[in-house]
């Protein structure tokens, strides 16, 4: 065990000073200390993240890309510069390929709104999958409904599996979109997105790719993936909330009308017509979220700093600890273990429903979800009502587990 | 562990949240409704039948859900046997408020009997998250008697 532990345990990671940069880290809960899991509903944000919203209104605040007054120089240039960095981290072409939004969920509603609603004609097919979390499902059900669209589902096996071959069996030329979610928020499975993209190209489709929980725990490169789309929200990236990122091919966002109308997003304006601004601007009407996007840089430098890779092996030593302990547990049932998986650990007790597992681990100061994560389809599919759910993120640590573990004996100790 | 839950989870709710009362399905019953709590999925069916002179003469449930929703469920069916469909829905008006607004009064018209057995369940005011899971079951028994086939507790916010 010792040998064993002392190679999956990740050394170049210090999660005790990890921990230091999270003040809220440190607070009771119900007068214990606050056990965090439930960073894939939202993560907590470090100091170097408060630090720089707070600075931006201390120091540089004013409205950006209208004033030539020094302090709306400085805050453009601020957000530019976080536009920068989200276009390294995903490894873009061009900045003029990255969308500020409010969070996944608008990214998404923005490609079906603008690209769907000019590109997509009755009888055209749209893949998504079985786990799709429910903001990747309705704005095409929206789309469905306006255009007779067509929605395929593209199944997930007993383990939470993407089942590869029968994705590719709902290809077709009338497939003209695929819609994916990179890693699922209740199974944690990662699905193989490269290969999804390859076969998608290949039938002639566009693919989106879903990246709200992926960007956490690993790298992504859209060149590599040569993805069409791809979104994610700040929030869940120890970033603010309010902010959120569209990733598209510079060609496809030419070619799409603007999503929202006002200023920013225009050139020249008379009452007959308007020109529209420039990529990104384009898709981005209205006074932006401009602290929040500075937030999201300063969040993109942070995890970058600590590097992917660390991480990503951090939180799967602690991935591979709780399913060693939960599964000790009597009457636990792990909900999604394909190989492979990321640290998000959906189960279920024989004992207790997950509202009351909720309830009762609440009181031992950890912090889980418990319901249907907004994925309701995908419920059905695994033949659950609902589900609770630890993840981890790259400030958990074993020591956590084990109260997590100890409290869900508990649960079982009380109603057992 | 846990011991400050146990206001909230009585040994009576622990009891009807394992082995619950009533727990089937009545073929033709005179009114019937699906209840759903989106936050949680918790899924119940009501069913109650009256007698010609207008007493709930069966009522009955059937579903999943949480140790509370279960429960007192469970503890409704054995309280509504005998009622009127009026009385029915003031006993769900007062139960409601009890739970909501945490007063013990709205339970005082009621038989002492009955308002003991709604009162095991009061511990959720100080849980404002499962007050839905408490009231769950008598909401859809008022929507059954009012003839609605399907309730909601709401519209199920939240991220995943
Ligand atoms: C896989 C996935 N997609 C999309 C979303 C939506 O994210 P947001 O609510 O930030 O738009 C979430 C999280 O809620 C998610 O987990």
């Amino acid at each position: 065990m010792s040998a064993q532990a002392s190679i999956i345990e990740p050394v170049a990671f210090d999660v005790d000073a990890v921990r230091r940069d999270f003040p809220i880290l440190s607070r009771e809960v119900h007068g214990q200390k606050l056990v965090f899991l439930d960073s894939a509903a939202s993560a907590q944000k470090p100091r170097q993240v408060l630090d720089a919203e707070r600075h931006i209104y201390e120091h540089e605040y004013a409205n950006v890309h209208r004033g030539i007054h020094y302090l709306s120089q400085v805050c453009t240039d601020r957000m530019e510069a976080a536009r920068e960095k989200v276009r390294a981290f995903l490894n873009a072409g061009s900045e003029k390929e990255i969308v500020f939004t409010r969070n996944a969920t608008e990214s998404i509603n923005l490609v079906a709104a603008s690209w769907g609603r000019t590109f997509l004609n009755e009888g055209d097919e749209i893949v998504i999958s079985e786990m799709e979390h429910h903001s990747n499902i309705i704005p095409w059900q929206f789309l469905r409904d306006e255009k007779g669209i067509v929605l395929r589902i593209a199944p997930v096996g007993d383990e939470g599996e993407f089942l590869m071959d029968d994705f590719a069996g709902l290809l077709n030329e009338r497939t003209k979109l695929v819609a994916i979610t990179h890693m699922s928020n209740v199974l944690g499975t990662i699905v193989p997105v490269k290969d999804v993209v390859r076969m998608a190209h290949d039938a002639g489709a566009k693919v989106l790719l879903d990246g709200a929980q992926a960007v956490t725990h690993i790298p992504v490169d859209v060149k590599d993936l040569d993805c069409d789309f791809y979104v994610f929200s700040g929030h869940k990236l120890y970033g603010p909330s309010g902010i959120g990122v569209l990733y598209a091919k510079e060609a496809l966002l030419d070619a799409m009308p603007p999503y929202m109308g006002g200023g920013e997003m225009i050139r020249s304006v008379t009452f007959e017509k308007a020109e529209w601004a420039d990529l990104p601007y384009k898709f981005e009407a209205g006074t932006p979220a401009i602290a929040q996007s500075v937030g999201l840089g300063a969040a993109v430098d942070y995890v970058t700093g600590l590097g992917l890779d660390a991480i990503g092996a951090h939180e799967a030593d602690l991935l591979t600890y709780a399913n060693q302990r939960l599964s000790s547990i009597d009457g636990l049932k792990l909900i999604g273990t394909a190989p492979g998986k990321s640290s998000v650990v959906s189960f279920t007790m024989d004992c207790a429903h997950p509202h009351d597992i909720g309830t009762l681990v609440d009181r031992a100061g950890v912090a889980i979800r418990v319901g249907h994560h907004c994925a309701q389809p995908l419920m059905d599919r695994m033949g659950v009502a609902a589900t609770a759910r630890a993840s981890f993120g790259l400030y958990n640590t074993r020591a956590e587990v084990d109260v997590l573990t100890r409290a869900l004996e508990g649960v079982r100790e009380f109603f057992g | 562990m846990f011991d400050e839950l146990r206001e909230l989870y009585q040994e009576v709710i622990l009891d009807h949240g394992k082995s619950p009362r009533n727990f089937r399905a009545i073929a033709d019953a005179r009114y019937h409704a699906h209840g759903h709590n989106p936050m949680c999925g918790d899924q119940l069916e009501v069913f109650v039948v009256t007698d010609d002179g207008g007493r709930i003469a069966d009522v009955s449930f059937v579903g999943k859900g949480c140790a509370i929703s279960v429960a007192s469920a469970s503890l409704m069916t054995e309280i509504l046997r005998g009622k009127t469909v009026d009385e029915a829905r003031r006993m769900f008006d007062g139960f409601h408020e009890m739970c909501t607004t945490g007063a013990d009064d709205p339970l005082a018209e009621l038989p002492e009997e009955d308002a003991d057995r709604l009162q095991v369940l009061s511990g959720v005011r100080e849980f404002p998250m499962r007050v839905k899971c408490a009231t769950l079951a008598w909401h859809t028994m008022n929507a059954a008697t009012k003839g609605i086939d399907e309730i909601s507790t709401d519209d199920g916010l939240g991220a995943g």
